[in-house]
């Protein structure tokens, strides 16, 4: 059997960082979008037209999850992280994912839901 | 007995990626439980991590086509805006559901948390598989690492059950047509 710690903990720490800030981006995106539904920034999410904005939240997200993924990947490739702090940080981010895509969060902002 | 092609990417969407996995769950997750040194035997460990890691990708590919398809293919036939002057809205689900105030919810509250919150099954379920590739058999011994990356899969599995109850139950009210 391999040495049980012969593998740094940091690329597994960086993956679950990042998947917590793909989440909580989807969150964020997904809140404002549906707060300000007719800002530039809605009309921006539209990458794809017969999705509607969805395309952009979602894509904005997984694009942001790889890229986080990537650089944390990168920069913490061979250390031992304290790695109870970072899964606490990963899932309260979690937790902002699933509140920002919660639509009766959207309704203590505004009311009703608006069709684009 | 038959099915047009929009009921079959339907199927393939749901009831076969979606399906597949959340009837994957149980065991996925009770295998990154009981991959522990004072369980299993070192053998056991090495196939049983290898083993554990082969499904938990199968499950995040198919998670993943389970969202996009649902997402590319269905969801625009689901959003689709009927033409001025359609009385018979049955063959545009969103304009259907919310032109009463009995089915509106199903829009309103369903659809809109269905659509979002799906895609957060996905990013959980590949770091799960990242994780359990990447320590294979010393996760037995990584007991921190393995607690939240199985407390992911758990995110994963939840998310994706709220999405794919939300979906089945918003066919059953106005299916795609």
């Amino acid at each position: 059997m391999e040495n049980k710690m012969d593998k740094p903990n940091g690329p597994v720490a960086a993956a679950l960082l990042a998947g917590g800030i793909g989440c909580a981006v989807l969150g964020v995106v997904t809140f404002a979008n549906q707060v300000m539904p007719t800002s530039a920034f809605s009309q921006w999410l539209v990458w794809y037209k017969p999705v509607g904005a969805l395309a952009g939240k979602s894509s904005v997200a997984i694009i942001i999850f790889l890229l986080a993924w990537a650089v944390l990947g990168l920069l913490w490739r061979r250390q031992e992280m304290r790695f109870g702090r970072i899964a606490v940080i990963s899932f309260v981010l979690l937790a902002v994912g699933l509140i920002g895509t919660f639509p009766p969060f959207w309704l203590l902002f505004i009311s009703p839901i608006p069709l684009p | 007995m038959s099915m047009d092609y929009r009921e079959v990417w339907t199927v393939i969407h749901g009831m076969i990626f979606g399906l597949i996995f959340l009837l994957g769950f149980s065991g996925a997750i009770y295998a990154l439980h009981s991959l522990r040194q004072d369980w299993q035997t070192q053998q056991g460990l090495e196939r049983n991590s290898r083993n554990i890691k082969i499904y938990l990708w199968v499950l995040a590919v198919c998670v993943w086509a389970a969202v996009l398809t649902g997402t590319y293919i269905v969801y625009p036939w689901y959003r689709a805006t009927p033409p001025q002057g359609t009385y018979d809205l049955s063959a545009y689900p969103r304009y259907f559901l919310i032109s009463s105030a009995a089915t509106e919810g199903w829009h309103e509250f369903g659809m809109e948390w269905k659509e979002h919150v799906a895609f957060l099954a996905p990013i959980a379920a590949t770091v799960t598989a990242y994780a359990a590739s990447y320590f294979g058999p010393r996760l037995a011994w990584r007991t921190q690492e393995r607690r939240a990356i199985m407390i992911f899969f758990i995110f994963a599995f939840a998310t994706a059950a709220a999405a794919g109850l939300f979906g089945a139950l918003i066919t059953k009210a106005a299916p795609i047509q």
